[in-house]
């Protein structure tokens, strides 16, 4: 018996916390890594995962990644994905759950199948990041399938283009409050997003 | 052009698009020749030494000297790893990203010299989820240096190994510590560690770990090419080379600009940046990213942009980020907006970092909406000391440096914000407002 499991078995004296102690019954079995043959997961999903253990020397660093490509296939962290590379990777669910919970881009919830972050830190805020929100949260209401996940977000690393936002893992900025209905039309239609917003196409600043 | 104020180093020819590609870096920049030079025929030793003469200090915000941490590495058959701190998230800090959209390369053969001096055989650049457009980047060019033989194994022909994994993260401010990152890295949640042990001596899957910054290592090419003494004909004595200088917030053209260090503040903010918005003052600035102290406009405009005048003025030069506030941003506001994004941020394992920025918010928000005394800012100064220096790693001290120098500094505008808001508001009301209800501006 451990001391856990009775009151103050190891010491009399010491306080023993009720709460914990009473009325719990231990489990003799814990829950256990899955087998691969409990969990149906799909050949590519195994093959990303066995490829993302190979790189590191160690396999649990593939938990981040793993959880990064359970993402991509189911567009959220589901808990049947969670136990389809629990069990590929060789460790609990548990550890993979508690990992993806820590992380703001993992969801463990459902999401929209578009994602957009809009950033309201101190640089986006001084320049309107709020009322970007807003106007995304606006023009994204009414939307009866849940295609978009619109979410305020910490300092995304672009305070250069203030106030901006990041839809589908792309930089856009700096917007205007009515482009946030441009963007989400776009995305509605499947066209490209806000073409001359775009990060990628920005100069250096110093050249303008 | 470049604007005259401009030292481009690092930056030089960024802005061509060819240089993101393994020919074009070759033939703009003579990319690869140090590497190559570096592995065949220069020593372990002498690249140390030319590291720690240059005087390189880090780019990430401590600004300890690159080359001492290198040289803390011990020696043996043991395995090393390096790994480039790319999980830049402090708020007004972005000059990684650029660094790494523009010129991939450069950091890759930063690496690659790095790796020789620390002897490590195994190398990952950490960058921040959100970043996935630059890691698709740097994944092609990770992709491209492999396949010219700069990476992998038996590396040009010198029997050295280096394998490189481009590691993305998952959206977690606190990965951005050392110590943080290498339990990521390692698979779980990124909490820091107690050091010492200290990563050089026992670090990622307890091995010795160099960690740099990703713009400490796209230095190490040049350096290591042009010489130390060539590095210190920049900037100053004590903070040497040329540093991209993220300015953002309240100026007409916020952006990365790459100047020598030590030049004047003024020359970055009003020269390149453009000075204030149309008929705005600027009131404050962050010198050096959100969790640097604030520094009013009188006190450090014309300080020299140096990491010695910086915490000789009380603040730091940090990661290199100015974020500036006009005569429109409400000081109290931005406090509470700062330490928001630390109470958010807060991995939670030491009380006072999780329970400091919990209160810290939750007083700052009473002050904006007037339910507060004048004696809840002698507590939140008190909650601040009470924070710094007692936790594992500075997530706290972050926002305790900053918070404590507001309520300072700005005093009587936190009094006037408290003031102005208990006028305002039925005291009923305020109790169930949520805090949503308030708004960017009083």
């Amino acid at each position: 018996m451990s001391p856990v499991d009775g009151p103050g078995v190891s010491s009399p004296n010491l306080p023993v916390d009720r709460a914990v102690t009473e009325g719990r019954v231990l489990s003799a079995d814990p829950e256990q890594i899955p087998q691969l043959s409990e969990v149906d997961c799909p050949a590519e999903l195994q093959a990303r995962v066995e490829e993302l253990m190979g790189r590191y020397p160690d396999r649990h660093s593939a938990s981040i990644p793993a959880l990064w490509a359970v993402q991509e296939r189911y567009g959220w962290c589901t808990p049947e994905g969670i136990r389809q590379a629990a069990a590929v990777m060789r460790v609990t669910p548990a550890y993979l759950e508690s990992v993806a919970s820590f992380y703001d881009l993992l969801h463990t919830k459902p999401v929209g199948s578009h994602r957009i972050e809009v950033c309201t830190n101190i640089s986006c805020w001084m320049r309107g990041g709020d009322e970007l929100l807003e106007a995304f949260k606006a023009a994204a209401d009414g939307d009866d399938d849940d295609e978009f996940f619109v979410t305020g977000f910490e300092c995304l690393g672009a305070c250069d283009i203030a106030p901006m936002a990041s839809i589908d893992q792309r930089y856009y900025g700096p917007l205007e409050a009515a482009e946030a209905g441009v963007a989400i039309g776009q995305l509605r239609a499947g066209a490209e997003v806000l073409p001359d917003k775009a990060l990628a196409k920005r100069g250096l600043a110093g050249d303008s | 052009m470049p604007h005259e104020l401009e030292t481009r180093v690092l930056l030089d020819h960024a802005e061509d698009p060819r240089l993101r590609t393994l020919d074009g870096y070759k033939d703009l920049v003579g990319g690869y020749a140090t590497q190559e030079r570096a592995y065949k025929e220069i020593e372990q030793d002498e690249v140390l030494k030319e590291l720690e003469d240059s005087g390189l200090r880090g780019r990430g915000g401590a600004g300890f000297s690159m080359g001492k941490k290198a040289s803390f590495l011990p020696r043996g058959e043991m395995a090393k790893y390096l790994c480039c701190n790319a999980d830049e998230s402090e708020p007004g800090a972005f000059k990684d990203r650029e660094l790494m959209q523009r010129n991939p390369h450069q950091l890759i053969e930063g690496i690659a010299i790095a790796a020789l001096a620390a002897d490590a055989g195994h190398a990952f650049i950490f960058i921040r989820g959100e970043y996935d457009e630059q890691a698709d980047i740097l994944d092609a060019a990770v992709a491209e240096a492999y396949e010219a033989g700069y990476l992998g194994e038996n590396i040009l022909g010198t029997h050295r190994d280096l394998e490189l994994v481009v590691h993305r993260g998952a959206g977690a401010y606190i990965c951005g510590e050392e110590t943080a990152l290498l339990d990521a890295l390692e698979g779980k949640r990124g909490n820091p560690r107690l050091k010492p042990p200290f990563p050089a001596v026992q670090g990622l899957y307890g091995g010795p770990t160099l960690i740099n910054n990703v713009e400490t290592l796209s230095n190490v090419p040049r350096i290591v090419a042009k010489g130390a003494q060539w590095f210190r004909g920049f900037g100053t004595d004590q903070s040497p080379g040329t540093k991209v200088v993220s300015v953002s917030g309240g100026v007409r053209r916020p952006g990365n600009y790459e100047v020598e260090l030590g030049i004047p503040t003024r020359d970055l903010i009003y020269g390149l940046a453009g000075g204030p918005l149309p008929g705005r003052e600027i009131k404050a600035f962050y010198p050096g990213g959100s969790s640097s102290p604030v520094l009013t406009a009188e006190e450090g405009m014309d300080l020299p942009y140096s990491f010695e005048a910086m915490a000789e003025a009380g603040s730091m030069l940090g990661s290199g980020s100015i974020i500036v506030a006009d005569d429109t941003v409400s000081i109290p506001l931005m406090a509470l907006r700062t330490a928001r994004f630390y109470h958010h941020e807060s991995c939670g394992k030491c009380a006072p970092c999780r329970e400091g920025t919990n209160w810290t918010v939750k007083m700052l928000e009473r002050v904006v909406r007037g339910e507060a005394t004048p004696m809840d800012l002698d507590i939140i100064s008190s909650v601040q000391d009470n924070i710094m220096g007692h936790c594992l790693c500075v997530l706290g001290d972050s926002m305790a440096m900053p918070v404590a120098a507001m309520v300072r500094k700005f005093r009587p505008e936190f009094e006037q914000v408290m003031a102005a808001a208990a006028g305002m508001v039925e005291p009923h009301l305020v109790v169930d407002a949520p805090p949503e209800t308030l708004g960017a501006s009083v």
